[in-house]
């Protein structure tokens, strides 16, 4: 059902945990769904992803996708990590059964949100959160539909 | 890597000496049991024999079983018979909101057609409430279809009492007991009950196999047609080896019916009362008492089924969870809705349903298991960072 770096990720998920103070913070996703995924950042002066750590609430396929996602955009810039899609997500865990695919979206969301946190403090501004709603209900669930299979 | 199937309610697997009996039947005694030859007659002969054995551990007679492919057949082509049958008589049928597709599936469909089907609320045990069936019953009532055992969290229905109110107001009842079958000592000639589900692979006969108990003097229109097999009632050769598998097991399952019934109880409550002991928050659903012997169903707060599920397959655990995830749809199975859990507590629910071959070591490893993969997946859930927080 799960590929072997799905299992990996979800076995030992990478940068499980929590930042104090963090630079910014997102939650997604509701009980309601039976998954919430909750990012940390900690951003440098250089707008640099310095750290990263999650929290997740859900299936396996949750944790091993938040856990990617924390890898792939820890370091990058971020308007680099802006450009995170849930396709890349999908890839990079070598694909997700057609089910599990919103688990993918709502890691997408999720650091999005927590981007959109952060520029929020800071008074930043990123022309890819233009009309981003961090507290947009459960939009991964219809978005499914749109992405279809992988 | 050690394996421990926990997860009997799914399915059992074939007891060697149930294998054994079923063998020759796929070789040396093949025939077709509707053939005229001596082959043919030996398949038919023994097909017979099989259904008297499972009739008089039943206390019912042969003639009353009707041999189907398994338990969703029999819930199919007893209801949709009977509201066929009785059509003329009324459209309502009475049910629960906690049975299994096999029934709720088949209620919705005849919903289409016309009929009007009342769900009965269950209480947060899962107890359907005698009071509530007679209420529900109105002079257009055919039908009133309540399982004996929910599969999910193992709850006994009170089908006596149903099935009084039902003779009362002289109403068809149905119940499907595939997975009372070995569990409970089922005598139909003392149970109130005019039809009844079973299935083979719950009680380590094979899969493939099931039966429909019709009492005498009630007519269903067939379900499958074609052939004369099973007196004109259910067409297509027969599995004559499933059916005497299926013998052998219900043999098995009354000759050591009490041994089977106080081992399951007392490795049931040695699992649970070491999980509550365990694992703080977690919440057993369903009766306590009126328990299929085998069945434990918890709830552990704040983290998701399915990845209990796959932390458990990793340690060579097998179960089930009713959670959205594992269920394919975005809700939690319609069984815990009905008993009134929340979303947070059912996403987390567990089933572990222990039978024959469950061992004392089995239930320990399992104690020793568990709640470190609890434990793990709380601490990655911000429900539990919250939940610590609010303390």
């Amino acid at each position: 059902m799960y590929t072997e770096i799905v299992m990996d990720h979800f076995t030992n998920p990478r940068n499980v945990g929590e930042i104090e103070n963090a630079d910014g913070m997102g939650e997604v996703g509701n009980v309601k769904c039976g998954d919430i995924m909750r990012i940390y950042l900690r951003i440098n002066a250089d707008e640099i992803i310095e750290d990263i750590k999650f929290k997740t609430f859900g299936c396996g396929s949750a944790i091993a996708a938040s856990s990617i996602a924390t890898v792939i955009v820890k370091g990058k810039a971020v308007k680099e990590a802006l450009q995170l899609t849930n396709k890349q997500v999908v890839d990079a865990l070598g694909g997700l059964p057609a089910v599990k695919v919103h688990c993918s979206v709502l890691a997408e969301q999720a650091l999005k949100a927590a981007i959109f946190d952060y520029a929020k403090k800071f008074g930043k501004e990123y022309p890819e959160l233009e009309g981003f709603d961090p507290d947009a209900d459960d939009d991964h669930h219809d978005l499914i539909e749109e992405i279809g299979e992988f | 890597m050690r394996l421990v199937y926990m997860d009997y309610s799914a399915t059992t697997p074939v007891k060697e000496e149930v294998l054994q009996e079923m063998l020759p039947y796929f070789t040396e005694k093949f025939g077709n049991a509707s053939s005229i030859y001596s082959t043919g007659r030996q398949a038919k002969h023994d097909m017979d024999a099989a259904r008297k054995r499972i009739a008089d551990h039943l206390h019912c007679v042969p003639e009353e079983l009707y041999f189907t492919s398994g338990g969703s057949e029999a819930d199919n082509w007893a209801i949709k018979g009977i509201a066929k049958a009785r059509k003329s008589k009324g459209n309502h049928i009475i049910t629960s909101k906690i049975e299994h597709h096999a029934v709720l599936h088949v209620c919705e469909t005849l919903e289409k057609e016309g009929f009007d089907v009342t769900y009965l609320d269950v209480d947060e045990k899962g107890l359907v409430d005698p009071k509530a069936v007679e209420a529900a019953i109105t002079d257009q009532t055919i039908l009133i279809t309540i399982m004996y055992i929910n599969n999910e969290i193992g709850t006994i229905e009170p089908i006596v009492e149903i099935g009084e109110i039902a003779k009362k107001h002289q109403i068809i009842f149905h119940t499907d007991a595939v997975q009372a079958l070995g569990n409970l000592r089922i005598d139909l000639s003392e149970l109130p009950v005019d039809l009844m589900t079973f299935s083979a692979h719950k009680v380590y006969g094979p899969k493939g196999v099931g039966a429909l108990y019709v009492r005498k003097g009630i007519r269903i229109p067939n379900l499958i047609e074609g052939g004369a097999q099973e007196r004109r009632r259910r067409a297509g050769t027969e599995n004559v080896a499933g059916i005497v598998g299926f013998a052998k097991a219900v043999e098995i399952a009354y000759d050591q019916f009490d041994e089977h019934v106080e081992r399951l109880v007392s490795l049931r409550e040695k699992l649970i009362e070491g999980l509550i002991a365990a694992i703080p928050d977690t919440r057993v659903s369903g009766d306590r008492d009126q328990r299929h012997p085998g069945n434990v169903h918890v709830c552990f707060k704040y983290i998701e089924g399915e990845s209990i599920l796959l932390s458990l397959d990793m340690v060579g655990i097998a179960g089930s969870s009713g959670s959205a995830c594992t269920s394919g749809s975005l809700d939690p199975s319609h069984v815990l809705m009905a008993i009134g859990l929340g979303h947070d507590i059912a996403h987390g629910s567990l089933r572990l349903t222990i039978g024959d071959f469950t061992t004392e070591d089995d239930i320990d490893y399992i104690l020793e298991q568990l709640p470190p993969i609890i434990d793990r997946l709380r601490r990655m859930s911000p429900l539990y960072e919250e939940a610590k927080g609010a303390k």
